[in-house]
């Protein structure tokens, strides 16, 4: 007798708490066997491109800090490079660093929020306890900086909205030197445990060539042996003077993705801490004021400065004809922003390009042939948040 | 970087003249625009010539120009790790035009065609798989486009009458304002703009 079998289809999420938002996957199953994925995206689609189109450049950047809401200023930082490049502006240098220091404590937040979740994932609650007392600081410095701790709209095109106060860079400084601890700490529960190696050891594996084929970028690229870091490779704002590592995976399993961003946050850390150290004196923002608005006292004075002030925050600044392209290496991967401006203080087009977008459209290829089990194990490596991906 | 990038324009176009249509370098950035025919063959080229090796597909962008014959822009862009440059592939089209899909060069492009469809409407040959990606069910029109307003047609909410999430044209206490501050000197176009509206029967 011959025994009939058919597969059985799986709705995953879209209210999952290891689908990491709004995910539906819809998954083909033969036995516990994942025979096929079918990703449904788009549950948090708020349509940010068209509504950047809609405004003006100043008031498009907050947006920025709802794509990929674990590391705002990093997508925030792409944006605001892309404006830079269109006006062909000088961003003062200590606006440098001090976007740098947020990027960086941008990629710590994120490389938290995901190592833990992902060792929740797989079983262990210890370590996102752990992380999120450290995120939960993290996000102070935000709020100390830009006045909230998630939607921050601090970078501005020319700079960044405010200097940040002399206590908070010893606070920064601070947190730098105990948090290696707490990386130490979270490895001693994940890196040698038995269960979360069995769970992600030779889970996911992409080789180098499907890892280019797929667009990947970030960890995900690093994790697979590809040595590539826009930081390093093309370097923007201060990286290139900085010192730092890019860890590279071998394997390119979920494991060695964890390692990555766990190197990744000492790396960081290493980067804030010269970030400190050369930390210089002066504006931070551009003394243009065509493009950042005049000091408050100013507009009491001078009426020119009021002329500028009033133009800015109703027509906003008008960017040049041309379209860009910018890339910055936010934690998930390559962030870009291709902008289109047509001469006006709108831009015409802005598309961005969303690194777990292309992670999330490999899940098919990467779970394909692996247990039902793994699929947690697999997206937690991804890195997926659902703002980015849907935008 | 830029003597780097104008070599590789001086390549591109002698082995491919027949095929580029323009090419400039502007922001330290390579565009080629090139025939929608030639796609196919362009982006091979690309990805597997020497002195390309434009290995990665960064992204399409699709762009919207209501007032041009043709009136569709995708931007390919491309992203070489050997030669670390980056490249931007432009094509034009009409509106009913179809694009030969990529999908068979880069896996990747599979997505971003789809998404590409979904908010301009451009159909893409020989692709696997081409359904809507952002949008809702069932959602009609392609957001992208300029003449697609942006509060939409439909809006959500779930209905305690009938116990479940109903679909209901867009109900707004004040219609979207979009306020012209580019030349206050010169007035505003406003009278027109009511105008316009009027003739599509709806109310400002």
């Amino acid at each position: 007798m011959v025994k009939k079998t058919r597969s059985l289809s799986l709705n995953f999420g879209p209210q999952h708490p290891a689908a990491h938002g709004v995910l539906r996957l819809i998954l083909q199953l033969d036995g516990e066997v994942v025979k096929k994925a079918d990703p449904h995206i788009g549950l948090l689609h708020r349509g940010t491109e068209k509504l950047i189109e809609q405004k003006t450049y100043t008031q498009a950047l907050p947006y920025f800090d709802r794509l990929d809401y674990v590391a705002p200023m990093n997508q925030e930082h792409a944006f605001a490079l892309a404006a830079e490049k269109l006006l062909n502006v000088e961003v003062p240098i200590r606006a440098k660093y001090i976007r740098v220091i947020f990027c960086e404590i941008g990629r710590i937040l994120s490389h938290i929020l995901n190592v833990t979740t992902q060792a929740l994932d797989v079983g262990a609650l210890t370590p996102s306890l752990w992380g999120f007392e450290e995120r939960e600081t993290l996000m102070t410095f935000y709020e100390r900086a830009s006045g909230s701790r998630l939607h921050a709209n601090f970078f501005r095109t020319g700079g960044v909205h405010k200097d940040i106060p002399l206590k908070l860079v010893e606070d920064i400084e601070k947190f730098c030197r105990s948090f290696p601890k707490i990386i130490d700490d979270l490895e001693g529960l994940l890196t040698d445990n038995r269960i979360f190696k069995q769970r992600n050891v030779e889970i996911g594996i992409v080789s180098k060539q499907e890892a280019l084929d797929h667009s990947f970028s970030g960890v995900m690229l690093r994790g697979s042996g590809v040595p590539w870091d826009l930081r390093r490779s093309q370097p923007y704002e201060i990286y290139k003077d900085l010192d730092f590592k890019i860890p590279i995976g071998k394997n390119g399993d979920c494991y060695d993705r964890y390692l990555c961003r766990i190197e990744e946050m000492r790396e960081s850390v290493k980067i804030i801490l010269q970030c400190i150290d050369k930390l210089p004196k002066g504006p931070v923002k551009s003394i243009d004021n065509k493009i950042s608005p005049p000091n408050r006292d100013e507009i009491k004075e001078s009426m020119e400065a009021l002329i500028h002030h009033f133009k800015l925050f109703t027509e906003g600044y008008r960017v040049p004809k041309g379209n860009v392209y910018t890339a910055v290496e936010a934690p998930k991967g390559e962030f870009g922003v291709y902008l289109i401006s047509d001469g006006s203080s709108k831009p015409y087009r802005c598309k961005i390009r969303a690194p777990g977008f292309s992670h999330l459209q490999a899940m098919d290829y990467l779970i394909r042939g692996h247990m039902l089990a793994d699929v947690p194990a697999v997206l937690g490596s991804l890195d997926i948040v659902f703002g980015e991906v849907d935008r | 970087m830029i003597s780097k990038l104008q070599n590789l324009e001086k390549i591109i176009n002698s082995e491919l003249s027949s095929k580029i249509q323009s090419s400039s370098i502007n922001n330290e950035e390579l565009l080629i625009e090139i025939n929608q025919k030639d796609l196919i063959d362009v982006v091979k080229f690309l990805k597997l010539n020497e002195n390309c090796k434009f290995k990665q597909l960064i992204d399409i962008a699709g762009v919207d120009y209501p007032e041009n014959e043709k009136r569709f822009e995708l931007i390919y862009l491309f992203l070489s790790h050997e030669n670390n440059t980056r490249i931007k592939l432009l094509l034009k089209f009409e509106i009913n035009q179809i694009i030969n899909s990529i999908t068979k060069i880069f896996p990747s492009a599979n997505w971003m065609e789809r998404e590409v469809f979904d908010m301009y409407g451009v159909k893409f040959k020989n692709h696997p798989d081409l359904r809507r990606i952002l949008t809702d069910y069932g959602f009609k029109g392609h957001p992208l486009r300029k003449d697609f307003p942006l509060t939409g047609f439909n809006e959500v909410r779930y209905s305690e009458k009938d116990k479940k999430v109903i679909y209901e044209p867009v109900k707004l206490e004040q219609n979207y304002r979009n306020f012209d501050f580019e030349s206050p000197w010169e007035g505003t176009n406003y009278i027109k703009e009511v105008k316009d509206l009027n003739k599509d029967g709806k109310k400002n």
